[in-house]
């Protein structure tokens, strides 16, 4: 049997002041999942995470996997589906809602 | 039931010391430069003496310590040493980890249950934060975390001006300043 | 209900100044993540999926009317217009900013609210009876004890740093509704046969990971030790509880691990020396605090109550509501009024602002002012005047709050699962709003039916102690669902058994569904779902389900 491909995986976190779930984009922490940048190197991601957090950003840094569907990251696992949405059972609120 | 009264230890004075130790009270022996004898290492006399519960009996034996301290680990119990309080002028308490509140107990149990009236010292993660508790719980010197300074200690230490519990310190319970109010 | 006097203002004040500043020096850099999260949690601030979330603490599960509308007040003002009672009679907001929460505990402080002792491992918030003070099985108001229990345990010095947290509930009558054998510690307040009062302690009950039913440790504690002997208990627990591994750090594991005998005799050699020294609040502190818990200035009415009787006979939706959700009070002419925070389709537990504010008049207008949360997630107005009843009903019904549900298979409990807890394995609230569409139909005839799911092993939701308990678990990153029959967590308590191999979201709706089924044409006259089980135990479920 050959190994599936590993997904792309890209970093999320929670703001630090406002507790918001926000996505690196390469150069900044981005609200918005369609901005997030693909990690290249995981050594680097780990570093840049705990750069980030001394900094007071963020916090809770970690990396998850993502399939890319119309160039659009989408989390693989349903809890970064969550977060990167809002609640399933209040569509009023949350990104999902606009906000 | 007994409603004993709640021992009051006089006004408590601060002696703050280098190595960031913050003492709560004044006390004779508290200039003393402590030394521990780690347990791999040979035991030798002197002024100021800590041993490690394990090697606390090898260390009454000696006539050459002046003053003798002895280090509690947590989960290591304190009631063992009752018959020797008298030889005792320093129970360190240690806290590996803010988390591990075990001799929270120990401190209790030393002050209120055993009357132990010479020096207890937390040491290890001590940090601003468990202040408070610690001194309610009997411990009377601090060696403070090298992130907290003696401002940091102090204002964690004053914060509060009234206590829910009787515990290992003199402080009055509200119930008890409610009687008289 | 209590009023906080000088001193309790200024040991909460002191609490809200010391988070600013804590707050002030994590967003400083002075407090490293890592330092910061256990304070943030000791003051009720999780970090969950979606943004901060923060539990405020409701001292066995009462609040008056005036509270509630401060609640009400922070979900605008802090929050989406929203928040979630809880199975610890607590109530969380979910959408909370780290720089804003010095300002809501302050906003709390003002009416004597706080968020301590709902996180970290300390004595947690001191739950009860809900229907305490109004409910003539009660031998005593269990309340002035749980606030002697309140002020003893808040910021205990010995106690904040426990193994893991530690849950305190208390009864006074012998119908269980605070779970107490499911507590690590459960008290029971009754008259024994020389007609003392005294509690009946039991200790190590637990769900989570290792569910467990609490055992008695002591079968009559004179009330004059209560506080002396629960100090035992925590010492003993401090000093030997298991810290090296979180899923054996509860109290139970320890009664467990050396025996219920062996553990009784340390508590009673830890209780014979704390005795000596400690120092039980004298009479007239348990006496001031009572004082605040006398019953209100019931009038003198005479039953029945021709008003309410027609009302029942005539309007058949009125007479069901009154049917679940009324219940005997100890005054002639009252009742007790459970609201129903699970109307089907909504969120189980979730109350918006407003309906916050109006349940908050309600409380004025006729019940005293007074509101009670209970652990299963819905409200209580304790004490309205039958002639009031229907006033009340159609009043509830213009806010969506009027579902006569209380016990029946759409009044779940659900926790809040992956859609906010960082903790989740799976879903509860879509599963439960599921559950209780389809089987709202039959609900009636299907008669006392409780449904608990908890979004994962944590077991918030208490699906060890559902007639039916569901668990969301993670099968290979997929939501997945167990089933388990036979719970209950009154005074009859039992722990739920596994049926079978799991189910995914869709499944586990219609399992609940066939087992319900099943369960209405094989059960003898009034039997409830729970009775049945017990007399045919799982064969013929499982047959329902997997055959
Ligand atoms: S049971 Fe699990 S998923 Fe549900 S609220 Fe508790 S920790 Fe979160």
């Amino acid at each position: 049997m050959t190994k599936p491909e590993p997904l792309p995986r890209i970093l999320n976190a929670n703001d630090l002041a406002t507790g918001d779930v926000v996505y690196w984009s390469g150069s900044k922490w981005t609200r918005h999942i369609a901005e997030a940048e693909m990690i290249a190197d995981n050594d680097a991601a780990d570093a840049l995470g705990k750069t980030e957090m001394a900094a007071r950003r963020v916090v809770d840094v970690y990396p998850f996997e993502v399939n890319f569907e119309n160039g659009v990251p989408v989390p693989a696992r349903y809890r970064e589906r969550v977060r990167s949405l809002g609640p399933s059972v209040r569509l009023d609120l949350g990104k999902q809602a606009g906000e | 039931m007994a409603n004993p009264s709640i021992e009051r230890r006089g006004a408590e004075e601060k002696l703050h010391l280098a190595n960031n130790s913050y003492h709560l009270r004044f006390r004779s022996d508290a200039k003393l430069g402590w030394a521990y004898v780690p347990d791999d290492a040979q035991m030798t006399g002197g002024d100021a003496i800590t041993v490690s519960l394990s090697r606390f009996q090898e260390a009454l034996t000696r006539n050459d310590i002046t003053h003798l301290g002895v280090r509690i680990l947590p989960g290591e119990d304190v009631r063992l040493l009752q018959p020797y309080l008298a030889r005792i002028s320093l129970v360190e308490l240690a806290f590996p980890t803010f988390r591990d509140g075990r001799n929270y107990s120990s401190a209790r149990i030393l002050r209120e249950q055993l009357s132990y009236t010479g020096e207890i010292r937390a040491i290890g993660q001590v940090l601003a934060d468990q202040l408070f508790f610690m001194v309610r719980c009997g411990i009377d010197a601090l060696d403070l975390d090298p992130s907290v300074t003696h401002a940091a200690a102090d204002a964690a230490l004053s914060r509060f001006k009234y206590v829910y519990q009787a515990a290992g310190d003199a402080r009055r319970p509200v119930w008890d300043a409610r009687l008289s109010s | 209900m209590y009023k906080y006097d000088d001193f309790d203002h200024a040991i909460v004040n002191a609490r809200v100044d010391e988070f600013r500043d804590q707050v002030a020096r994590r967003v400083a850099g002075e407090l490293s993540e890592d330092a910061f999260k256990p304070l943030r949690l000791m003051n009720g601030l999780y970090l969950q999926l979606h943004a901060y979330m923060l539990r405020v603490a409701i001292p066995y599960g009462t609040l008056s009317a005036d509270q509630l509308r401060m609640l009400a007040h922070i979900a605008r003002s802090y929050d989406k217009n929203y928040a979630h009672f809880t199975t610890r009679q607590n109530i969380q907001y979910n959408w909370i900013k780290l720089a804003e929460a010095p300002d809501l505990l302050a906003d709390l402080a003002r009416v004597e609210m706080q968020a301590i002792q709902t996180s970290g491992n300390c004595i947690r918030n001191i739950t009860t009876d809900q229907f305490a003070g109004a409910t003539a099985e009660e031998v005593a108001d269990p309340r002035p004890y749980a606030e002697l229990l309140r002020q003893y345990s808040t910021f205990h010095p010995e106690f904040s740093f426990l193994p893991r947290k530690f849950k305190i509930a208390l009864t006074a009558a012998p119908h269980d509704r605070a779970a107490i054998k499911l507590h690590d510690i459960g008290l029971e307040l009754y008259k024994n046969a020389t007609g003392d009062i005294g509690w009946r302690v039991f200790v190590g009950g637990g769900m989570g990971r290792t569910p467990i039913i609490g055992k008695v440790l002591r079968e009559f504690l004179p009330q004059a030790y209560f506080l002396g002997y629960i100090e035992a208990i925590m010492r003993v627990y401090n000093r030997y509880g298991r810290r090296d591994n979180i899923y054996k750090a509860r109290i139970k594991i320890l009664v467990h691990e050396l025996g219920l005998e062996e553990f009784h005799r340390q508590v009673d050699a830890e209780w014979a020396d704390i005795q000596k020294t400690f120092a039980e609040p004298p009479a007239v502190e348990l006496e001031r605090i009572s004082a605040f818990f006398v019953n209100p200035t019931f009038e003198t009415i005479a039953t029945p109550v021709a008003i309410y009787d027609d009302a029942r006979k005539t309007n058949p939706a009125f007479d069901h509501w009154v049917e679940r959700n009324v219940c005997a009070h100890k005054q002639q002419g009252y009742s007790i009024v459970t609201i129903s925070l699970k109307a089907v389709g909504e969120i189980p537990g979730d109350a918006s602002a407003d309906q916050m504010d109006t349940i908050a008049a309600l409380a004025d207008q006729y019940s005293f002012s007074d509101v009670r949360v209970t652990h299963e997630q819905n409200l209580v107005l304790p004490h309205v005047r039958q002639i009031d009843l229907f006033a009340l009903w159609e009043k509830l019904k213009d806010i969506g709050l009027a579902s006569d549900n209380v016990g029946l298979a759409s009044d779940i409990i659900a926790c809040p699962g992956m859609d906010y807890c960082s903790l989740a394995n799976a879903r509860s609230i879509p599963i439960a709003q599921d559950i209780a569409k389809r089987l709202a139909p039959i609900e009636r005839s299907t008669g006392e039916l409780k449904i608990k799911i908890s979004g994962c092993i944590n077991a918030c939701g208490h699906h060890h102690a559902g007639h039916i308990g569901i668990l969301g678990v993670d099968k290979k990153g997929e939501e997945n669902y167990q089933l388990s029959l036979g719970g209950s967590a009154a005074e009859d308590t039992t722990l739920s058994t596994i049926l079978g191999p799991g189910f995914d979201a869709d499944g586990v709706v219609n399992a609940v569904e066939k087992i319900v089924a099943c369960f209405n044409t094989i059960k003898r006259d009034n039997e409830r779902f729970l009775d049945t089980y017990r007399r045919v135990g799982t064969a013929p479920f499982k047959e329902a389900v997997y055959g």
